[in-house]
């Protein structure tokens, strides 16, 4: 019993460990998944990439595996294959083979079109056609049925008639490094935005790296230098941490957008001071949620991390065995804040070198934290009510921890000390 | 189209802090949407359109019906709103293609369909549309748009859209109703300006500037009337065959909230005066007044604690008579005899304050020490009655304001433009803490009166000293002494320190000063006790 992720015991692995291990299968190069300080790191060549790009050669794994979709890997008597998941560049679905038996431990994905990575594929049958595994491990987001994300490409719309009708002020839209930013990107150049987009110090790298990986992303400007009325009418893409912060303070009569699966519920963009909100997630809304499971054909299915108590209460209406694993550590990555999560605050940001740009910089610290367990989130906000939901969700975890350990892979409940910050 | 074109717009007012954005929005929609739906849009935004035949009941029974009973309550639970729960959640139906309702076809069919066959009508539109207009439809038929559109700033909309003054719009906005077609004819010049007859509407009032130490020395006695600046609100009395009305300064019909005063206006005349708490020619302080504002209903019990009355300043119009070009003392004579013939009850007349030179004057102004008079005004013995701020006629010389000497104990970010700064600040005065030493209490929060680089000190210093955080708000060091001026001070069971200051502002960082230095609390409650006689001037 070990709070180390989804541990795969035959084979000796872990998938997205929380803290370093000998051996990690990492499925995508989102924080929350990606770790440094692993022994052996086993992924696609792309999420590799985004792994030294932001922990260094060093921090991304003493030896790094590539493996490419379709490759098949065997490791202590367990097939290893990856498919695509369409969460972001690289990101993938570990299938694993062990005694007859077949677990798919999705990562994070969404179903939705993405120009910028391969689409989520369902894990071929073992006898042909599509579906077929015993286990599904899925995430659960944005397992509400309120949350149904429209198609990205109005949500693009919204943003380019919101320029029209204020031509004169900067439009900065918060969105996260890796994938939501170079997603938006290509979105609006389909949508015929040619114009230079300019970005936040701490978006450049990765958008960099994303164009070395094949991902065309047009001219490209940072917005740190612009002089203030050279943005007036333009796009300017920053962290969710910066929009709101003294950074933005360059910018003309800013637009603030967000985008965002959060954005969907009024409240959450009100509370963020969010005058465009944009509904764009890289996770698969309540419908791709439901969709995906019954493609896959699965029996039984485990969910990491979000509104477990939703799904596996619509997947029980359906006769499907679902179980919460409340994994730690999860759903924290930059893409979409937990509920009640204090990302307005600038001091983390702004102190781990957001304004400076050093995204490096900023992740080492960020990950370092989590890795050592203590939870810099819960540090910093430690309220009574945080308090609370903790032990909450600790005695759910405790009381699942026992069943959780069957078939080929192991998830494990949570570590009392990171609670915090998974809420 | 005009539902998911209306959600739209909604959407986009809704998250706009700014006015000027939103005035943008506004002219944008003026000028693209088709009559009638443009007009029922407008009147939905400054509410002055309510639907009554569906309940937010209906809405909910709708979904329920769709929906798995717990998936929707975990759903309403982490959403919190029922129309925007049910409007996301609304499961979308395959092969519907209906297209969406224009506004028109809404308020038709609510008007016209029965009510046993009012959710399937409206559960069809829902299958229509989109979540944003599905939760625009739900807000329009149940009430609450809430997305912070005044009367008054769509007039101004109208305005800027136009090219015609704010005032005629005024003039004509309460004779016409939704979808106001004769007015977005007259506005668009394809007809005359609509003629609001015998229908009690709103004049723009006259207003006053702020009267500077430089404009004093140039005032002659002979050639200016003085009177009480009262601190209540300033209201406009409409009355004749057509009905009554209480107008708000700024043109919202406040009728509902008074209806003593619209009892007793027996009369055909327009008047304009303040609106105060009375007792038997006593003014209360503006505190007592605020019980009775923003009201939907009306108690007996209020009517009794807070009873009010009209101190008229001035006669627009007497009968079919506009008096408003004849010279102010033409129109003083006027209200001076219509008050007595007509003598309305919970009304008297602001009086007049004679004085013979500037200096004294400005000695009764400093004399007046009561809560309810917030100084002098000032009017030009021959001044038209002009809609608006026309420079030179009128001026309104306040009372220098009290001023304390606090210290900062919290701060909060601003909205829009401040939305990166701390700006609302919340300052206390020192008081016993009951075991030998002092102790902090919070009297008040002001967000104005620094300039913009002193907003970014303080931003800084807050950043550089803060102590804690809840949500939004920092605590700080208990290290910055303010000097806050306020208007008035009185005596308020709400508040911790018990104490309310009236328009409190910053006026000065004092870095120079410790903060043990700062005011004690007994030092504001001298205000209030030599505020605390009622007035009794005038």
């Amino acid at each position: 019993m070990t709070p180390l992720g989804l541990h795969c015991e035959p084979g000796g692995f872990t998938i997205d460990p929380v803290r370093p291990v000998d051996r990690a299968v990492i499925t995508h190069g989102h924080a929350d998944h990606a770790r440094p300080g692993h022994g052996a790191v086993l992924a696609t060549p792309e999420t590799l990439a985004i792994m030294r790009a932001r922990m260094g050669e060093a921090g991304a794994g003493a030896v790094q595996q590539p493996i490419l979709p379709g490759e098949v890997l065997r490791q202590g008597g367990v097939e290893i294959r990856l498919l695509p998941a369409g969460h972001v560049l690289g990101s993938a679905q570990v299938v694993l083979d062990w005694q007859g038996s077949r677990v798919v431990v999705s990562g994070d994905y969404k179903r939705q079109r993405d120009p910028t990575c391969a689409p989520f594929e369902v894990v071929p049958g073992r006898g042909g056609g599509l579906g077929g595994c015993d286990v599904f491990v899925t995430e659960a987001t944005f397992a509400l049925p309120v949350f149904r994300h429209p198609p990205p490409e109005a949500e693009v719309a919204k943003l380019l008639k919101s320029l029209a009708l204020f031509p004169e002020r900067t439009h900065v839209v918060g969105c996260y490094a890796l994938g939501k930013c170079q997603r938006l990107i290509r979105l609006l150049r389909e949508a015929g935005w040619e114009a230079p987009i300019h970005l936040h110090g701490a978006l450049a790298p990765l958008c960099r790296l994303y164009e070395a990986l094949g991902v065309p992303l047009g001219p490209l400007a940072p917005a740190t230098v612009a002089a203030k009325a050279a943005l007036r009418g333009a796009i300017v893409l920053a962290p969710p941490s910066a929009i709101q912060d003294r950074w933005a303070r360059r910018l003309a009569e800013p637009v603030v957008g967000l985008a965002s699966g959060w954005m969907r519920v009024r409240q959450r963009a009100r509370t963020r001071g969010v005058e465009l909100p944009l509904v764009i997630s890289d996770h698969a809304d309540w419908d791709d949620l439901n969709r995906t499971i019954d493609e896959v054909g699965a029996p039984e299915v485990w969910v990491t991390h979000g509104r477990d108590d939703a799904l596996v209460h619509a997947l029980a209406l359906r006769g499907i065995r679902g179980r919460a694993l409340h994994l730690i550590g999860l759903g924290e990555e930059e893409d979409d804040p937990p509920p009640g999560a204090d990302q307005g605050d600038d001091a983390a940001a702004t102190a781990a070198g957001h304004e400076a740009g050093d995204d490096v910089a900023n992740r080492g610290e960020a990950t370092t934290a989590a890795a050592h367990g203590v939870g810099g989130a819960a540090v910093r906000r430690g309220g009574t009510e945080h308090a609370a939901v903790r032990r909450g969700e600790n005695e759910h975890a405790a009381a699942n921890r026992g069943e959780a350990a069957t078939a080929a892979v192991r998830g494990v409940g949570g570590a009392a000390a990171n609670r915090g910050e998974n809420i | 189209m005009s539902v998911p074109d209306f959600a739209a717009l909604l959407e986009r007012l809704v998250f706009t802090p700014g006015r000027l954005a939103k005035l943008a929005l506004l002219r944008d929609w003026f000028a693209h949407q088709p009559d009638p739906d443009r007009g029922i849009g407008l009147a939905a935004l400054t509410e002055e359109l309510v639907f009554t035949a569906a309940k937010p009941g209906l809405i909910r029974d709708l979904a329920m019906a769709r929906t798995d009973p717990v998936l929707f309550a975990l759903s309403h639970d982490y959403v919190g709103d029922l129309a925007e729960t049910v409007a996301l959640i609304w499961p979308v139906r395959a092969g519907v293609n209906a297209p969406p309702p224009s506004l028109a076809e809404v308020v038709e069919a609510l008007e016209l369909t029965p009510k046993a066959e009012l959710p399937g009508l409206i559960a069809g539109w829902l299958d229509a549309l989109d979540a944003s207009g599905r939760l625009a439809l739900i807000k329009l038929i149940t009430g609450g748009l809430r997305v912070g559109v005044s009367g008054r700033l769509a007039r101004i909309a109208l305005a800027d859209w136009s090219g015609q003054p704010v005032e005629a719009i005024e003039e004509v906005w309460h004779g016409v109703a939704p979808p106001y077609l004769p007015l977005f004819a007259w506005l668009e010049g394809r007809a005359a300006r609509p003629d609001p007859r015998d229908v009690p509407v709103f004049r723009p009032l006259m207003l006053a500037h702020p009267l500077e130490e430089a404009d004093v020395a140039a005032l002659d006695p002979a050639a200016w009337r003085a009177e009480w600046k009262w601190d209540g609100i300033r209201v406009q009395l409409v009355a004749g065959p057509g009905g009554r009305r209480i107008w708000s300064r700024g043109g919202e019909d406040i009728s509902g909230a008074f209806p003593e005063i619209l009892a007793a206006m027996d009369f055909h005349a327009v008047l304009d005066g303040e609106l105060l708490v009375m007792r038997d020619g006593f003014i209360a302080p503006f505190a007592e007044l605020q019980q009775r504002l923003n009201r939907k209903a009306v108690t007996a019990r209020m009517l009794q604690d807070h009873p009010v009355g009209v101190r008229l300043y001035d006669l627009l119009l007497e009968g079919e008579e506009d008096l408003r070009p004849l010279p102010f003392d033409a129109r003083r004579a006027r209200l001076e005899a219509w008050v007595a013939r007509v003598a309305p009850a919970r009304m008297d007349l602001s009086a007049q304050i004679a004085f013979a030179s500037v200096a004294q004057l400005g000695e009764i102004r400093d004399g007046a020490r009561a809560a309810s008079i917030e100084g002098l005004m000032l009017k030009r013995a021959d001044s038209p009655y002009v809609a608006g701020r026309v420079k030179g006629l009128w001026w309104k010389w306040k009372r220098d304001p009290l001023s304390i000497d606090a210290v900062l104990m919290y701060a909060q970010r601003g909205h829009g433009k401040r939305s990166s700064f701390y700006s609302d600040y919340t300052f206390g005065l020192w008081r016993p803490d009951g075991a030998g030493g002092e102790e902090l209490v919070p009297v008040g929060k002001a967000y104005s009166g620094y300039t913009d680089e002193e907003l970014g000190w303080l931003d800084r210093w807050i950043r550089n000293h803060t102590t804690g955080r809840f949500g939004p708000v920092r605590e700080v060091e208990k290290a910055l002494v303010l000097e806050v001026i306020f208007d008035a001070a009185q005596r308020s069971s709400r508040h911790k320190s018990g104490v309310a200051l009236r328009f409190p502002r910053i006026a000065r960082i004092r870095t120079d000063k410790p903060a043990a230095e700062a005011d004690r609390l007994e030092t504001l409650m001298a205000h209030v006790a030599a505020a605390g006689a009622l007035a009794e001037e005038g």
